[in-house]
């Protein structure tokens, strides 16, 4: 069996990429798939626990995971258009129209 | 019922006030007169109807020693053992104050509803009327010093706020702002007393209450029964009580704001600033007068202010062309002699000038409002002369007002100016040269007295007619009552007579004038009869302690009867049928007493006295006619004229160096640099802050991510070496 600490070590790399991707990326198409890794990181750790505790709970909370995340993706994706027919570009350091 | 005497007034008041300028918008200038100047009249005319019914329904009555009535409402104020109600008082010498208020009020009333005619803001002055009318009435009724402050301040504001009237008119303003700021100096010297009279005696009541469960005697009773208290006490009280007195009825030094006040339209003039609130510094001294009998020092100090004050105005008034600014420091002068009366220890004399001065300077007032009117608002008396022919009403009131205030033998002035002349020169308050120097200054008083209002009539009734000659010689310092009505200046129809409604008050109060002094005839003129006036005042004031009295023992207990009726009177304890007999045949022994124990030379003495005084009345009006009929013209002095300068004085050491100061140390140093510093230093601090801060916005969202990532490394980091740190320990 594949002990625990391998798909903890999975979660975290993935998760890492993740985060380094969130900051340093300008492609706002780019920061959205890192986002999704990121959740998608976490879903498996909380899978792996479940496993090991034989507890389904875990598993629950990976689809309402997946629940929010297909839904963000519509929102996001909707936002990405938006932006786009608007400014013509998808580098999100354009989008500052908050900055003073 | 005493309420209804003092809030038939206000009710008017608030009528006028609040629906006045509706009424004018719907039913027009000349319906909203009428109605407005109706609703003035009735409400004043209830309450001179009322206080003329308690007065003689209810407090006469009453047995003399005990003729108090008092109302009590609600308590105002009350911390711990301080108690203001909110209560009136009346007793005779707020009866006799009730009455003449109230009288002379609705008589000028009734003339303002003629002599405002054409106004634009007819309800506004009669709103303004009619609650002066309350707060005189407050002022008066008041049984306790705080109520009586309020009456105080309202009276002044009223007085503000009619003097400015004329609210387009520049000279109005100033004169209005500077009647205000003098009186505030005045007050600041009442409520020191006021809390001074509080920390002494423990009440402000001028009756016997009841706080917290214990009697407490007023603090006039207890000034008189208790020998305790310290002289130098007293004396502050009295002193700060005449420091108010002064600013109210225009002494020396605060006298300049009431000359300026005739800026107000003639009925204010003669209500206000002639009969009624001027004089209530006299009606606070003579109400304190328990204070003052013991306090020596303050009664020279009020004697020589008011006998200053007297002669100082006189002789300016001899020098005025206005004709109002001549009444004006003849009302000065005489509320001088109100003060020089109260000095010497003779309260009740000085209240019956108040009462007479009330009589003849309001229909003086009237009678030279109705000449300004006649001669479409032409004030200067070099423009006027022969309106006799035009105006006859008008001349014979002002000619018996011009008898009355000279003191002609038999008017009302004449028996009152005699009483306080005559007090003061056998006062015993006083060292007795004291009183007959005082005595000297108010007799020439008296010749200048009858001087100047002899130039006055012989310059406005008598004489050539100056009205129609060439205007070239205008004079720029003439005060013209330019403000809002009338308007029509420069070529003046004739002069006419005014309508009923302003002449039938001057007829009223001319009879009044007349025979207003026989109920204050001194014994000595009335073949040994008590004069009535005093007797009836007695109760209210208090009497000098006799220094030199034989009987040492007597007069603290018959100063404590006087301040404090429920201890021992005089009359005997009857009731029911004989108690008017019992009071009179007590009052009859009391004053046979008296005289007796004044001596039989006295009489004699006070009759010379009286005589001494007719003929220096006789005397002036003599000159004055002998010496103005042959040039009205004559100018007096120039510092005369300049009215010794007073004003340029203050200007130079009071108002300057207040401004100065104020400008150039207030304003730009104060003001600028240090509180305007603090308020701008605070804001660029945070200005300066705030920059700083600004560099962490950057407004990219990744920079926020990134904090947000530090953070939520810097929570774990913490939780993993805290928390697992130590289970890994275990």
């Amino acid at each position: 069996m594949v002990p625990l600490s391998w798909y903890l070590a999975l979660s975290a790399v993935l998760f890492t990429i993740g985060v380094i991707g969130v900051l340093i990326q300008r492609n706002v198409i780019s920061l959205f798939m890192c986002v999704e890794l990121m959740l998608n990181a976490v879903n498996i750790s909380l899978i792996a626990f479940s496993r090991l505790h034989a507890n389904v709970t875990g598993q629950l909370f990976v689809f309402i995971v997946m629940a929010v995340a297909a839904a963000e993706a519509a929102v996001g994706l909707a936002i990405i258009i938006a932006l786009f027919r608007s400014r013509e570009t998808l580098n999100v350091d354009e989008a500052d129209l908050l900055k003073l | 019922m005493l309420k209804w005497i003092v809030f038939a007034p206000l009710i008017g008041a608030i009528i006028n006030g609040l629906f006045g300028r509706r009424f004018l918008a719907h039913f027009g200038q000349k319906a909203t007169e009428k109605l407005v100047g109706f609703i003035a009249c009735a409400s004043v005319g209830v309450s001179a109807a009322l206080a003329g019914m308690v007065f003689l329904t209810r407090l006469l009555p009453l047995p003399k020693g005990e003729r108090r009535i008092t109302e009590h409402f609600f308590t105002w104020l009350k911390v711990g053992s301080f108690q203001a109600d909110f209560a009136y008082l009346l007793d005779p010498l707020s009866g006799v104050y009730i009455l003449f208020i109230t009288g002379v009020g609705l008589l000028i009333h009734i003339y303002a509803a003629g002599y405002m005619h054409g106004d634009p803001g007819y309800y506004r002055f009669f709103c303004y009327l009619n609650l002066f009318m309350f707060m005189m009435l407050t002022l008066v009724l008041a049984d306790n010093l705080l109520l009586l402050f309020v009456g105080w301040e309202g009276v002044g504001l009223c007085s503000y706020l009619l003097i400015g009237y004329y609210i387009k008119w520049d000279v109005a303003g100033s004169a209005a702002k500077k009647a205000f700021v003098m009186n505030r100096i005045g007050d600041f010297g009442f409520m020191i007393a006021t809390f001074l009279v509080f920390t002494t005696f423990g009440t402000i009541s001028f009756v016997t209450k009841n706080i917290n469960g214990q009697e407490v005697q007023s603090f006039l009773a207890q000034v008189a029964s208790s020998p305790t208290v310290a002289a130098g006490t007293l004396t502050a009280i009295a002193l700060l009580f005449f420091v108010g007195a002064t600013g109210k009825s225009a002494q020396i030094p605060l006298f300049t704001w009431l000359p300026d006040a005739m800026a107000g339209p003639t009925p204010v003039s003669a209500l206000i600033h002639a009969a009624t609130m001027v004089t209530a510094g006299v009606y606070l001294v003579a109400r304190c007068s328990p204070v003052y009998v013991k306090a020596p020092t303050a009664m020279a100090v009020v004697a020589v202010i008011g006998a200053a004050t007297a002669i100082f105005a006189a002789t300016i008034g001899i020098a005025q062309n206005d004709i109002k600014k001549v009444l004006a420091y003849s009302t000065v002068s005489q509320l001088g002699y109100m003060f020089l009366a109260c000095g010497v220890g003779a309260f009740v004399a000085g209240i019956f000038h108040v009462m007479t001065h009330a009589f003849f300077k309001a229909l003086l007032f009237l009678g030279s409002g109705s000449v300004i009117h006649g001669m479409n608002n032409e004030q200067d008396m070099r423009r006027m002369g022969g309106l006799k022919k035009y105006m006859q009403i008008t001349h014979a009131t002002m000619f018996v007002g011009w008898l009355a205030i000279s003191g002609f033998p038999l008017m009302s002035g004449f028996f009152s100016k005699d009483e306080i002349l005559w007090r003061t020169w056998s006062t015993e308050a006083l060292p007795h040269n004291w009183g007959r120097a005082l005595w000297v200054v108010g007799a020439i008083t008296a010749v200048i007295t009858a001087v100047y209002m002899t130039r006055l009539m012989v310059m406005t009734f008598w004489g050539r007619e100056r009205f129609t000659e060439a205007r070239d010689d205008h004079h720029a310092g003439a005060g013209h009552a330019s403000g809002g009505h009338g308007g029509g200046h420069g070529h003046h129809g004739r002069p006419h007579e005014s309508g009923w409604l302003m002449t039938v008050p001057l007829i009223i109060l001319a009879v009044l004038s007349i025979f207003g002094g026989y109920v204050g005839v001194p014994a000595a003129l009335s073949m040994g009869r008590p004069n009535y006036f005093e007797d009836f005042l007695k109760p209210s004031v208090a009497q000098l302690e006799h220094a030199t009295a034989t009987h040492a023992a007597a007069p603290p207990a018959a100063l404590m009867a006087q301040s404090e009726p429920h201890g021992a009177t005089p009359a005997p304890e009857s009731h029911g049928a004989g108690a008017t007999a019992g009071a009179t045949a007590g009052a009859t022994a009391g004053a046979t007493a008296q005289t007796a124990h004044e001596g039989g030379h006295d009489v004699e003495t006070e009759r010379l006295f009286t005589a001494i005084s007719s003929v220096l009345a006789l005397l002036g009006l003599a000159f004055g006619l002998v010496f103005f009929k042959r040039n009205p013209l004559w100018r007096a002095p120039k510092l005369l004229e300049d009215k010794y300068r007073v004003d340029e004085f203050y200007d130079a050491t009071v108002v300057g160096p207040v401004e100065n100061l104020s400008r150039d140390g207030l304003w730009k140093v104060v003001d600028v640099k240090i509180i305007d510093g603090l308020v701008n230093g605070v804001a660029r601090l945070f200005a300066a802050l705030a920059g700083a801060l600004r560099y962490t916005q950057t407004g990219f969202a990744r920079n926020y991510a990134a904090v947000i990532l530090l953070g939520a490394i810097i929570v774990i980091g913490y939780f993993i070496v805290s928390v697992f740190g130590i289970r890994i320990n275990i």
